[in-house]
């Protein structure tokens, strides 16, 4: 009798793709400005380091946070007890009133329609444990995080038919693309129960535009299905009036208030990404739908925010000017940042996706394949991972339907060393461009004397340029 | 098309159980010493509230770990960005070596082999993904946790047969009773994956002994299926004969490296034994390679807070602290059960002798009106309505004797318990004098229509009220 079940013996959890067995060699062998500079620096890992001094200058002005203490009094005998899956009131009262703060105040959320979880890791599966059975399907469009796989799938059952996108027109969704992949998993037979969607977009870096919103809500609508926007990076987006939330986009429809529709809108949030948090497990379901309020709620006792967590960070959120303070700086240090990197790749003719948002560019190197396949993109990932020493995440991790792109991040690491990232990068790309021209001016001018020099003195001169100060 | 799915919509997570009634109830007219002296008082809540004042003690004495500090330096980035699903190396030591340290370092274990989780209810449930296909069963002995129906089943599709064990021998696991649970699996067409047992027991209070612990193996071996011993109350043990872990027949048994030492896995949690239930910290041991690979992948579901991580790792390496913990955590505990025993006992009620845990499970089967489970949820109705007090019914923890209850003690001040104690009395005085128990004669039938109620439980307050036995 197989001794284990098929979800612990099997590989479904995607934890072998490319994507994680870049970050297994950065593990070998990190990057260290001092102590390894030859290192591999790691750009495949999607963590805002930006603004932690204003955090930290916070908790040094504010140690009973941290001391577990209200007015002076400890509080640490209700802390250790609360295991209410209800969340503490305060904390998500805070919570509300952050995201609504995210979001220009154009939307309002209340508080008995959130579900506190720990991590948007466990808030993802949680939906899909109650809008399907194992066996139906989520639309997603391409590209799209790699951990979806493991985190909607894996123990759920529950199937994800591609919606692709395309950079002909900047990765947008079309109404095609969404017939097309509902058509998919009818082929397939797979009753398909919604489509989710990240916005701003892991991996692109966009946030979806009114145009993408109507056509997703009309979709909704026709098919009867559900929509789930993960808006884990909506506090990242560089200039906040861009940002149009599903909820936002919803009532702008004027779309009643009892019409069926709002039952299938949720939302999926988290402060991993905006406040730089991850190791805290901070999650959050909200839903328009009592039932899945209440059943998420149920679940969340499989994953629930720490007491002493909830307790730091609603001293933290309630502190309205600093919280002001720091969406307004993180958001400006965030764009100078990306700023750097998209001049950095144009100076090595690399171009990026035209982003508004998140820690990563969507990075176009589709003119330095080999051929236009999965095979060379992936000869390139591991060329970049092993002589340029970057570890960076190829699109095909993402389930990208072209070949040549990938996620490169940006606010993971120090300004220094970002600028070695790039110089990295820039002498690599020098470096094949020169090689292939010189292969090509060779294949011409040099064919005649191929014959007459031994073949060890061709492979020496390209490598003669090679200056030091371009390291 | 069916728009919800059907855990969503399905009442199977159990938390419809007259064990959550019970505390709907609490909820509404919570007892309050000074505010509100008539309301009911929680017994229905396994929390272990008698050992805070030393935690707090510790904290006030080492702020560091608190504020994110470590010899000065502040130390928020890392544990900002930690999300590492092995977990902090420091905290997992500290957590193996404290286990063993409550099973008096008789067995040691291995911080590789250690997942940690967000709760037990987390390390549960994963390891029933880990261990078995929907549709699968695990034997677990009765009485059990009302939680199980939700934690093991909900969202696994698992199913849990029971294993019956019944006062004539103290609730003790036999070898017919497994037999006969196993045989009752198959009846229903169900492949049997594992046993799982809580050890010390919930809502038994009492520990495994070695011919249980021994049973059970043997049991496992010849079936060839797992066995999950669900230890979260191991540091609760007050008295003898003591706390013996599976891993410790295991070894005595020679088993290390055998086949079956890879299917016995171990659950565990501060909840209980640290009183630390908000702070979400759960861990699951296994000697199996692959069930620690899959089930550190899954807690990513599930991943305990960095924060918390780092301030426990610094209490429980205190080596003083933890000694000094849990052996004045143990005589409190031992105290307090000691003051319940003795309460319910003055009132004619009888508790099953236990030596762990943060209750007693208390036998009222005298004070039904017939032997049925109508009976007992009419009985505990009572209890929870006249005489204020919300504790669980053992059908809500599937025993198949009507009658028993499971009434905490550690959540609680003295003079609540006081209070409770004194209630129960009461009401076991009136109840027999109405006449509502089994064990009611005729004589007092017909002096009870003579006399107005009123008199009659005047008289029998009269006769108990000594302050002494407060």
């Amino acid at each position: 009798m197989q001794m284990l079940s098929r979800k612990a013996a099997c590989d479904s959890h995607g934890q072998d793709s490319s994507y994680f067995l870049g970050w297994q060699e950065y593990e070998k062998n990190p990057y260290h400005e001092v102590l390894n500079p030859n290192g591999i620096i790691q750009m495949g890992l999607a963590e805002n380091q930006l603004s932690f001094d204003l955090a930290e200058s916070w908790l040094a002005n504010n140690p009973d946070a941290l001391g577990l203490k209200r007015d002076g009094k400890s509080v640490f005998k209700e802390l250790a007890l609360f295991q209410d899956y209800h969340g503490m009131p305060t904390f998500k009262n805070e919570l509300v009133e952050f995201m609504a703060k995210l979001r220009g105040y154009k939307v309002e959320f209340d508080p008995k329609k959130l579900v506190l979880v720990a991590g948007s890791t466990s808030a993802n599966e949680s939906l899909m444990f109650c809008l399907a059975e194992p066996g139906e399907a989520f639309l997603l469009p391409t590209p799209y995080y790699p951990g979806f796989d493991r985190d909607l799938k894996w123990r759920t059952g529950v199937e994800i038919v591609p919606i692709h996108c395309s950079s002909s027109n900047g990765f947008k969704i079309t109404g095609c693309a969404l017939e097309d992949a509902y058509e998919q998993a009818k082929k397939l037979n797979l009753n398909v129960k919604g489509v989710l969607v990240t916005n701003p977009s892991n991996p692109l870096g966009t946030t979806m535009d009114r145009d993408e919103l109507n056509l997703l809500i009309d979709f909704a609508i026709t098919k009867k299905i559900h929509i789930v926007s993960d808006e884990i990076y909506s506090g990242t987006v560089f200039d906040s009036t861009s940002f149009v939330s599903i909820i936002e986009a919803v009532t702008d429809r004027n779309i009643d208030d009892t019409h069926e529709l709002w039952n299938r809108i949720h939302m999926v949030y988290s402060l991993s990404k905006d406040l730089g948090l991850p190791g805290f497990r901070v999650g959050m379901i909200y839903s328009n739908d009592e039932t899945v309020v209440a059943a998420a709620t149920k679940m969340s006792s499989f994953g629930l925010v720490s007491s002493q967590t909830q307790f730091l960070l609603t001293n933290m959120l309630s502190d309205n000017k600093f919280t002001s303070k720091y969406i307004e700086e993180n958001r400006k240090r965030l764009k100078s940042r990306k700023e750097m990197l998209v001049s950095g790749l144009s100076g090595a003719g690399i171009e990026c996706l035209n982003s508004n948002a998140c820690l990563f560019c969507w990075v176009d190197m589709r003119h330095l394949l080999s051929s236009d396949t999965f095979e060379a993109e992936k000869e390139l990932s591991k060329r970049i991972l092993f002589e340029v020493g970057l570890n960076i995440s190829p699109g095909s991790s993402c389930h990208c339907s072209e070949p040549g792109w990938f996620r490169i991040c940006f606010a993971n690491m120090s300004q220094e060393t970002l600028k070695v990232a790039i110089t990295r990068i820039k002498d690599f790309v020098e470096s094949i461009t020169f090689s292939r021209e010189n292969c090509n001016h060779q294949l011409t001018v040099l064919d005649s004397r191929r014959r007459l020099v031994s073949k060890w003195v061709l492979p020496l001169s390209p490598y003669d340029n090679n200056e030091p100060a371009d390291r | 098309m069916r728009h919800l799915s059907t855990k969503a919509t399905c009442n199977s997570h159990g938390q419809d159980s007259s064990y959550f009634l019970g505390w709907e109830e609490y909820e509404k007219n919570p007892y309050d010493e000074v505010q509100n002296p008539k309301g009911i008082i929680q017994m229905g809540l396994a929390e272990n509230q008698l050992s805070f004042d030393l935690l707090e003690l510790w904290l006030e004495k080492n702020p560091e770990p608190a504020g994110f500090k470590r010899d000065g330096k502040s130390i928020f980035r890392e544990l900002a960005l930690f999300q590492d699903y092995h977990g902090l190396p420091a905290f997992k030591k500290a957590l193996v070596e404290f286990m063993a340290e409550i099973r008096g370092n008789r067995v040691s274990f291995d911080p590789n082999h250690m997942v940690l989780t967000a709760g037990a209810t987390s390390a549960n449930e994963t390891l029933m993904f880990c261990l078995a296909e929907p549709g699968e069963a695990f034997l677990l002995p009765t009485p059990y946790y009302p939680g199980f129906d939700r934690d093991l089943k909900w969202r696994t599709g698992v199913e849990i047969v029971p294993i019956h064990c019944t006062s004539s021998n103290d609730f003790q696991i036999t070898e017919t009773a497994l037999e006969a649970a196993y045989h009752e699996a198959q009846q229903r067409n169900l492949r049997v994956k594992g046993v799982l047992v809580t050890n010390p027991s919930n809502p038994l209070g009492t520990t495994l002994s070695r011919s249980e612990l021994n049973l059970l193996i043997s049991f496992i071996t010849t079936k060839g299926i797992h066995l999950i011993s669900d230890e979260i109350y191991s540091g609760t043990v007050f008295s003898s004969p003591g706390f013996v872990s599976v891993m410790e027949v295991l070894k005595d048994r020679n088993c290390d490296e055998t086949e079956v030492w890879d299917r016995v896995h171990i659950v565990n949690s501060l909840s209980k034994d640290l009183g630390l239930p908000g702070f979400r910290v759960g861990a699951i041991y296994s000697n199996d390679d692959m069930v620690v690979a899959a089930a550190t992948k899954m807690s990513s579901f599930g991943l305990m807070s960095s924060q918390t991580q780092y301030l426990l790792s610094a209490l429980l390496s205190d080596k003083k602290f933890t000694k000094n913990y849990i052996s004045e955590n143990q005589k409190r505990l031992k105290k307090r059960q000691n003051m319940l025993v003795m309460g319910l006992k003055r009132a004619g009620i009888s508790c099953l002798k236990s030596n762990a845990g943060l209750f007693c499970w208390v036998n009222m089967r005298h004070l039904l009106r017939s032997d049925t489970f109508e009976a007992e949820m009419e009985l505990w109705k009572k209890i929870v309505y006249d005489v204020r007090l919300n504790i669980s019914p053992g059908s809500s923890c599937h025993c198949t004797e009507p009658g028993w209850f499971r009434v905490c003690f550690a959540n609680m001040t003295e003079e609540t318990l006081d209070l409770a104690i004194q209630r129960l009395k009461d009401f076991v005085v009136e109840h027999t004098a109405n006449g509502h128990s089994k064990s009611n004669n005729s004589s007092k039938n017909s002096k009870r229509k003579l006399l107005p109620k009123w008199v009659l439980r005047l008289s029998s307050r009269d006769r108990d009220h000594e302050p002494d036995e407060r």
